[in-house]
C-alpha cells in the first residue's frame, strides 16, 4: 500500500515540525536574535544607555579597522601589546598549554582507571570531584592555596627547599597565567580522562591477548596498538576541550581579577562592554571571537564525522 | 630481573600512581574543608588539620544582613530548577522528532543545535543585554532563565536525541500499527523508557546552570537577586585588605557538597551523559 505509507510519512514529517517549533523558537530568541544584534552593534557606536533609547549611530567598520578598532595595526606599542592583542595571546597560550597538559594527564589517568586493582571504584569517584566543583569555587580554593602570604603552596615549597621566598603566584606576571593553567588542568583533566576511558573500554580485547602471548612490551603495545585505535576519539575530545578553553572567563576573572597579564578574549569583551561601556567596540571583539570559535567548530564537526543523515 | 619481579614492581608503581591521582584530585577540596573549620589566627598557619574545629564561619555566612547568602542559595536552586524543567520539556518533543522521524532538513537542524552548544557566551552578551532590558527580565533572578537556555537547551536536545535514536525500532512500531498519534507515542511509549536519560540530562543541565557565572554577574546587579557563584566571588571582609578566607571556604564547601553527593550517586549515568554530549555522533 504505497499511498498509505507515504501518507503516514507525510503525517510524521508534519508532526516532527510541530514538535520542533517550540525549541526552534526558543533557540531563535535566546541565540539567533542576540547574536545578530551583537554583530549589528559592532557596526555602531552604542553604549549601554544608548541601547535602551536607541540613540546610537552607524559607524561602518570603525570598530574593526578604525583608529581605535580591534585590528588597529598602527598602535604605537604594536598590535600584540595592545590589550586586545594581549587577550588573544593569553587566550591561545592558556588554551594550548592547558589542553596539551590535560590530554597527557588524561591519558595517564584513563590508563590507570582502566587497569584492574583494588579500590578502583573509589578512585573513579574521586576523579569526578574536581569536575563537580563549581568553577568559581575551584578558582577561590586555588587562590587561597596559592595565596602569597598564607598559602599552603608557598609553605610546602619553602619547607621542601624548592623556593626561598614567597611567590605571588596569581599576581606576579611571570606566574599568573601558569597558575590559571594549573587550576584549569586540575578541573578538566578528569573530564578528559573519562572521555578517553570511554574510548579505551570500546577497544577489542583479542589483539591485546595476542600481544601478551607474543610477549611484546606493554609500552610498545600502547604506542603501536592502543594509541592509533583511540586516536579519533582523542582528537574529538581535544578539540571539544579546545573550544571550551578558547572561551575561558570565570577562572581568570576570579583568580587574577582580569588583569591585563592574564585577561582572556571573553574577559576583554566583557570588560569593554560592561565596565568601559564601549558596546560597539566590545561587540566587534566578540564577533571576532565568535568567528574564531566558529572556525574551530567546523574543524570539530569534520573530525568527529558527525553523521547527520543517520 | 625476572618476570615475577617485574610484576611486583608494576603493581607497586600502579598503586603509587593511584595514590598520586587521588591526592591531586582530593587535596584542594580537603584543604577547603579544613580552612572552613579554622578560625582566628589559626587560619593563617597553613596546618593540614584544624586544631579547634568550629562552625563559626558557616554560621557567619547566614548572619550578615548585607550579604543574604541563604537567599542567594534559594535563587540558584530556583533558577536552575526552572531552566531544567523548561529545557527537558522542550527537549523531549524535539529529540523525538530529531531522533525517530526521517524528514528533509533534519541534518541541518542537528548541526544548528550542535553549533549553538559551542557558542561562546560573550558572543550574545550585548544583544542579550538589550533583549533582557526590553522585556523586563534584567536585574531579576528569574530573568536568568532566558540566557541560561542558550547553553542548557542545545545540550539537552543533543543528548536526548542520541539516546532516543538508539532505542529499538520495535518500540513504536506496534503503537503506529494501532493508529496511535505522534503525541500519544511520545507520552505513552517514549516517556516511560526515557526517564534515565531525563535524570542524567536534567542533572547535568542543573549543574551547568548552578555554576554559571558570566551572565549572572552581568545581568543581575540587585544584591538580593544574585546567584551563588557571584555571591561567593563578592564575599568581602570588614575592610578591603582583609579577605575572609574562612567564610569564603565555608560558603564554597556548602554549595559544593550537595553537588558532589549528587554526582557520586548518579556516577555511572553522568559519565554516560558526558560522553554522549561530547563525542557520540
Amino acid at each position: 500500500m504505497p499511498t498509505k505509507t507515504s501518507e503516514l510519512t507525510r503525517e510524521r514529517t508534519r508532526s516532527a515540525w510541530i514538535f520542533l517549533t517550540p525549541t526552534l523558537l526558543v533557540l531563535m530568541l535566546v541565540a539567533g536574535w542576540p547574536l545578530g544584534r551583537t554583530i549589528f552593534f559592532s557596526f555602531t557606536d552604542a553604549s549601554l544607555e544608548a541601547i535602551g533609547d536607541s540613540t546610537y549611530k552607524m559607524v561602518g567598520f570603525q570598530n574593526y579597522f578604525g583608529e581605535y578598532g580591534v585590528f588597529n595595526l598602527n598602535a604605537v606599542e604594536g598590535f600584540w601589546s595592545t590589550d586586545w592583542g594581549m587577550a588573544i595571546r593569553n587566550t591561545f597560550k592558556f588554551s594550548f598549554f592547558s589542553v596539551v597538559t590535560e590530554t597527557f594527564l588524561g591519558i595517564v589517568f584513563a590508563l590507570v582507571l582502566n587497569a584492574n586493582f583494588k579500590g578502583r571504584s573509589f578512585i573513579r569517584a574521586a576523579v569526578l570531584v574536581p569536575w563537580a566543583i563549581p568553577t568559581i569555587v575551584s578558582a577561590k580554593m586555588w587562590a587561597w592555596i596559592m595565596n602569597d602570604q598564607f598559602g599552603v603552596m608557598n609553605a610546602l615549597l619553602r619547607s621542601a627547599g624548592i623556593i626561598d621566598h614567597n611567590i605571588a603566584w596569581t599576581a606576579d606576571p611571570n606566574y599568573a597565567l601558569w597558575s590559571v593553567v594549573l587550576v584549569d588542568v586540575w578541573k578538566t583533566t578528569p573530564f578528559m580522562a573519562l572521555l578517553i576511558l570511554a574510548a579505551l573500554q570500546m577497544l577489542p580485547t583479542d589483539c591485546y591477548e595476542a600481544a601478551h602471548v607474543d610477549g611484546i612490551h606493554p609500552v610498545r603495545v600502547f604506542f603501536k596498538v592502543t594509541l592509533p585505535l583511540i586516536w579519533p576519539a582523542l582528537m574529538v575530545a581535544v578539540i571539544f576541550r579546545l573550544l571550551d578553553a578558547l572561551r575561558v572567563f570565570d577562572i581568570i576573572y576570579v583568580m587574577t581579577s582580569n588583569s591585563v597579564d592574564t585577561i582572556s578574549m571573553s574577559g576583554f569583551v566583557r570588560r569593554e562592554i560592561v565596565d568601559n561601556n564601549y558596546v560597539g567596540y566590545g561587540s566587534a571583539a566578540s564577533t571576532v571571537l565568535f568567528l574564531i570559535i566558529g572556525a574551530c567548530t567546523v574543524v570539530y564537526l569534520k573530525l568527529s564525522k558527525v553523521d547527520m543523515s543517520k | 630481573m625476572n618476570y615475577q619481579h617485574q610484576k611486583i614492581l608494576g603493581t607497586i608503581g600502579l598503586y603509587l600512581l593511584v595514590a598520586l591521582i587521588s591526592l591531586f584530585c582530593l587535596f584542594p577540596f580537603y584543604f577547603a574543608i579544613v580552612t572552613s573549620l579554622k578560625s582566628g589566627t589559626e587560619l593563617f598557619s597553613s596546618t593540614l588539620w584544624p586544631a579547634a574545629p568550629s562552625f563559626k564561619n558557616y554560621v557567619a555566612m547566614f548572619t550578615v544582613a548585607e550579604h543574604p547568602f541563604g537567599r542567594h542559595i534559594l535563587n540558584s536552586i530556583a533558577v536552575s530548577t526552572l531552566v531544567v524543567i523548561a529545557s527537558l520539556f522542550l527537549g523531549v518533543t524535539a529529540s523525538y522528532a530529531l531522533g525517530r522521524i526521517q524528514f528533509r532538513g533534519r541534518g541541518l537542524l542537528l548541526l544548528t543545535v550542535l553549533a549553538v552548544s559551542m557558542f561562546p557566551q560573550v558572543a550574545v552578551l550585548s544583544g542579550m543585554f538589550e533583549l533582557m532590558q526590553a522585556i523586563g527580565f534584567y536585574n531579576h533572578w528569574w530573568g536568568l532563565t532566558l540566557p541560561y537556555m542558550v547553553f542548557t537547551l542545545p545540550f539537552t536536545v543533543w543528548v536526548l536525541t542520541t539516546f532516543v535514536r538508539d532505542l529499538p525500532k520495535e518500540l513504536e512500531e506496534a503503537a503506529i500499527m494501532d493508529g496511535c498519534t505522534p503525541w500519544g507515542i511520545i507520552t505513552k511509549v517514549f516517556l516511560p523508557v526515557m526517564w534515565p536519560a531525563l535524570v542524567t540530562t536534567g542533572l547535568l543541565a542543573f549543574i551547568a546552570a548552578w555554576n554559571e557565572f558570566m551572565f549572572a554577574l552581568t545581568f543581575v546587579l540587585n544584591n538580593a537577586d544574585r546567584t551563588v557563584p557571584v555571591s561567593i566571588s563578592l564575599i568581602s571582609g570588614a575592610d578591603k585588605y582583609e579577605i575572609p578566607w574562612g567564610k569564603i571556604m565555608a560558603a564554597s564547601v556548602l554549595v559544593t557538597l550537595p553537588l558532589i553527593a549528587l554526582v557520586l550517586i548518579f556516577q555511572r549515568k553522568i559519565v554516560g551523559g558526558l560522553t554522549a554530549g561530547a563525542v557520540k555522533g
